[in-house]
Formats: structure tokens, sequence, C-alpha cells
């Protein structure tokens, strides 16, 4: 349904986004994951063909977002990161205006409004004037126009951002239900909202691409294997001998060595965590501390966007 | 089309959710209402005194043209008065959008760019009419009271029309370029300002440059309209100049789109 393909995109001389390619099926719910100014808003933008990327191109189902970007526009529903209302409207008004400017005809007017309203659920607002509304209705009413005119894609930046936490599971709930109806592509720095939401994660980290997959495939990929931290005090060499003799042992590392007490991460095909105690005590070697390492979204959000300072 | 009328009609209904639009109002009738007030008394006195003499002299009064007397160097006020409200007008077309970021949904709707802009500037004349509307009325005394013609009062106002769709494009061209609505009025006043007394430039230009000068001042193709004379010329030039206006305008609004 997306595609997007090598998008690198300059302001001025900075480089915002650096070859972002994905892809996005049909009905999915993909989630652009990645701390502040990372690009995830720039991608967003180009999609929507709200600006041209400097380079690369992506079309979104089917259409080019050069030279069809009229077509695109038809088919997709934008809500930016800070919702694009006019303060001394009223909701029903402004969602009128937003159809008509859409193109929907004046007799399915009412009945798209009407169901923007009750997605969004918005309908007790409907009569007032947005600029007196809270925050949290302001979000739903933007999120009621992204919505109008049934939109094949639907692109939500940072949907959540500044609301309490019941406004936040409201709208978990609601983008939850867009799913095979609509194609979404949400952006978010928090982990838990893309976690739950998403289908599928694209981290982007200073304009790029670092990890593309499902949130469980992520973390599975990411752990590469099982993990094991095992504190030991003897020496490094005795260790390695100690478990040369099992097989599924892919990489021994040390962390950190403070005297004799040596700290390692030990990474297997299976959990081994019985057997690496067993061969250590059998060898001799003092044994202080093991335990299976696990990682979460937030380790491998964190581990792909902070810079390795020794690096 | 329709999308264009969608625009106009949400921009035409903002303007009076405003409070901006009623202040624009009110002191645009006060302005124009005072200067009718002293025109009409300047008028009457003159007519006044005339009869007063020719009563004296034992001699027929002469007939006072309210037209040329009256009518002509009123338009010309409402023109001066025109040049100043038009750009609190005009200061909030794109701006506003732009500070509030609604500009973000504007272009990504499936309208292009040019339809956009023909919205907000038709608005802004029907609001400019709807400001006239006031000065009507004053007109219309003098029609009850009095007999001027009416077809020089009708191109004044055709007049004021064509001036202000003029004055209008350059408040939106301006309005595109900044999110400041404070810097759009004064930057749409400034330039509305220079392309009026440019004109003025004529008379020490040389001989070349004078009718350049001329021609391109705003101001300088009110004249004939003002007089009842409703030349092709000058509704050409200010057509020209409005289709100028809106065409900077679009080219301000994409190339903001490729460079942001």
């Amino acid at each position: 349904m997306i595609e997007v393909k090598e998008l690198t995109r300059y302001y001025g001389q900075k480089k915002a986004i650096s070859d972002v390619s994905f892809k996005v099926n049909k009905g999915e719910i993909v989630g652009l994951l990645g701390p502040n100014a990372a690009g995830k808003t720039t991608t967003m933008r180009i999609l929507t063909c709200f600006m041209p990327p400097t380079s690369g191109t992506a079309t979104i189902g089917g259409f080019d977002i050069f030279e069809q970007s009229m077509e695109i526009r038809q088919i997709t529903g934008y809500l930016p990161e800070n919702p694009p209302l006019y303060s001394d409207l009223v909701v029903e008004d402004y969602l009128n205006f937003v159809a008509k400017l859409k193109g929907v005809e004046s007799s399915r007017l009412k009945s798209e409004v009407d169901l923007a309203i009750e997605k969004a659920s918005v309908g007790d607002v409907r009569t007032r004037v947005i600029g007196k509304l809270s925050k949290g209705y302001k979000q739903r009413v933007g999120l009621a126009q992204s919505l109008l005119n049934n939109p094949q894609v639907v692109i939500f930046d940072e949907p959540t951002v500044g609301l309490d936490p019941k406004q936040i599971i409201e709208i978990r709930e609601l983008i939850r239900n867009l799913k095979g109806e609509h194609t979404v592509i949400l952006s978010s720095h928090i982990l838990p909202e893309v976690e739950q939401t998403c289908e599928r994660v694209v981290i982007i980290s200073d304009g790029v691409v670092v990890a593309e997959d499902t949130p469980e495939n992520l973390t599975a990929r990411m752990r590469g294997a099982e993990r094991v931290l095992v504190e030991v005090e003897g020496l490094e060499k005795d260790v390695r001998n100690a478990l040369k003799s099992l097989p599924d042992i892919l990489t021994i590392h040390v962390e950190k060595q403070i005297d004799k007490v040596l700290q390692l991460v030990i990474e297997s095909k299976s959990d081994l965590r019985k057997e690496i105690a067993r061969k250590i005590v059998e060898n001799k070697i003092g044994l202080l501390e093991i335990q299976s390492d696990k990682l979460t979204l937030e380790d491998i959000f964190l581990d792909l966007t902070t810079k390795e300072e020794e690096a | 089309m329709k999308k264009t009328f969608a625009i106009f009609e949400k921009e035409f209904k903002s303007f009076f959710y405003s409070p901006m639009a009623y202040v624009v109002i009110g002191i645009f009738t006060a302005l124009t209402g005072v200067f009718f007030y002293l025109y009409l008394s300047n008028f009457v006195e003159s007519a006044f005194m005339d009869q007063m003499r020719a009563q004296q002299y034992r001699q027929m009064p002469q007939k006072f043209n309210v037209n040329l007397m009256l009518i002509r160097p009123y338009f010309w006020n409402i023109a001066l008065i025109s040049l100043f409200t038009l750009p609190t007008i005009t200061m909030r077309l794109f701006s506003e959008e732009k500070k509030q970021g609604t500009v973000e949904l504007l272009y990504t709707s499936p309208v292009q760019s040019i339809y956009i802009i023909l919205g907000k500037f038709f608005a802004g004349l029907a609001f400019y009419i709807t400001l006239l509307i006031p000065t009507m009325i004053f007109q219309a005394i003098l029609f009850i009271y009095g007999d001027p013609e009416f077809l020089p009062v009708l191109s004044g106002y055709i007049g004021l029309v064509f001036l202000g769709s003029a004055f209008i494009s350059v408040g939106l061209f301006i309005s595109t370029m900044t999110e400041n609505q404070i810097i759009a009025a004064i930057g749409g006043f400034a330039l509305s300002l220079f392309l009026w007394v440019i004109g003025w430039a004529s008379s020490y230009a040389g001989p070349t440059l004078a009718p350049v000068f001329e021609y391109i001042s705003i101001i300088g193709h009110f004249e004939d309209f003002a007089q009842g004379v409703i030349d092709s010329a000058n509704v050409a030039y200010y057509i020209l100049f409005s289709v100028l206006g809106i065409y900077l305008s679009l080219k301000s609004i994409e190339s903001v789109k490729w460079r942001t």
C-alpha cells in the first residue's frame, strides 16, 4: 500500500532524513518510532505531499508523490503533530469545511461528518467552538478530520502527545479499531504505545532507519539468541576452557573485570543456564551470579538510537 | 471550483468570527462617514454662499455639480482610506494559517494551491465590498435630496472594487511570506503605499521613466473611474495587477513548500 524508497531530505545544509525506505501493507498499522528530531515528522510530511523530498520517492496506493500528489491527497488522511484546527469555528462547521475540501459531495456531506464524529467520539462537543475545547477534545477533532471521506491511508503524527493517561488509552483504542479498514502509519517516541497499537515498527534514529519488524520479532532478533549474564571469580581463559564443550554457545564476551571478578555475557542458541552453571562449578571457578538477560523494546530502542561513545 | 467556494465561504465567515472585522468595519465607516459629512457641509455651504451672492447681484444662481464637487473627491477619499484599511483584512489570509499550523491541512488536502489562493482572494474582495456598503448608503442620501448623475457613481464603485482587488492581491502576496500578521499588515501597507506614490516620482523622472512610473502607479488608473469613465485600459491594468499578485502568491507558496 505504501512504499517508501530511499527518501532523503535536507533542510538547508542539515540532513533530516537519509535513505529512509520501508513498506506498509494494506490494512496494517505501522509505528514510526524514534526520539525527538529523528525525522519522523519529515517522513510523514513527505508522504502526505506537504513537502517534497530532496531525493528518493514514495508511492501510496500505487500513486507517486511527485506525479500524482492529488490522488494521494484524495486517499490519505493526515493528523499533524499540532492538530490543524481553526479555533474560531464550531466543530461541526470545521468538519463540514474539511469534508468539502476533501471533495465530499453535498449529498454525502452530513453522513460523512456524522461518521467521523462518531468514530472520534466528539459527539458531545459538536456544536462548541474549537478554541474553547480541552486539549484532548482538540486532538480528537483533529482525528475526526483525518478520518473524513474514509481515507485508505491514515497518517498520525504523535497522536497521543500531551494527553492524559485516560485519553491516551482512548485514542489508542480508537487507532486499533482502524485496523483492517484503513492502513495506518503513526509516529511516536513512546514505546508502550507502539508496542500496543502497532503490528510493525520502523525505528528511525538521526534520519536513518535502524530497524524494521514486528515488536515481537524485533525483541527476538535483537536478542539474537539467549543471553546469559554470568559473574565469576576466576580467569577468562579458565571459563572459556570450561565452556568449550558446550556446542550451543555462540559467543563469550567479557563485559567488565574488577580484580578477579569477571562479568561475562554468554550468547547461546538455547537457554543454557543450567549447563553453564554446572560446567563453571565443575571446573572449580567461583560462580557468583547467573541470570538470563531479557531485552525489552525499551532496551532495543535505546540500543539502536543512542550513539555509542566509544565507537 | 466547489472547493474554492468552500474556502471562500469559510474565509468570509471567519472575518466575522473575529472582533477584528467589526473594528475594521467600524473604523472604515466612521472615517468615510466623517469625510462624507465634511464634503457635504462644504458643498452645501458653497452652494448657499453662491445663492446669497446671486441674490445680492440679482443674478441667476450658478448650478453646482454634485458629482464634480462632492462625489468625485469623496471617491478619492474612500480610495485613500482603503489603502490603510485593506492590509488589516489581507494580513490574516495566509499568516494566520501558518501560525496556527492549519497550512498543513490546506496543503495536504486534495486542493490545488491556486484554488486556495483564489478562495482567499475573493473572500477578501467580498469583505471589502461589504465595507463599501455604508458609503453607498451615504451616497444614497444625495440621491434622495439631490439629483446627481448615477453612472459616475456606479463607475466610481466599479473603480473602487478594481482598486481594492489590486490592494488585496498585494496584501495576499505579502501574507504568504510570513506567519506574523503584524509584519504582513505593515508589509502589505508599505508595498501598496509604494505603488501609490510611485506615480509622484514621474514628475522628477526622465522622459523615458516618467510614463513607466505613471503607468505602474496603482492610483493613476483610478482617476477615470472616479470621473465616470470606464476605460478598458484601466480595467486591464487592475486585472493584470491582481493576476500578477495572485501569481506571485502561488509561486511564494510553492517555493516555501520546497524550501522548508
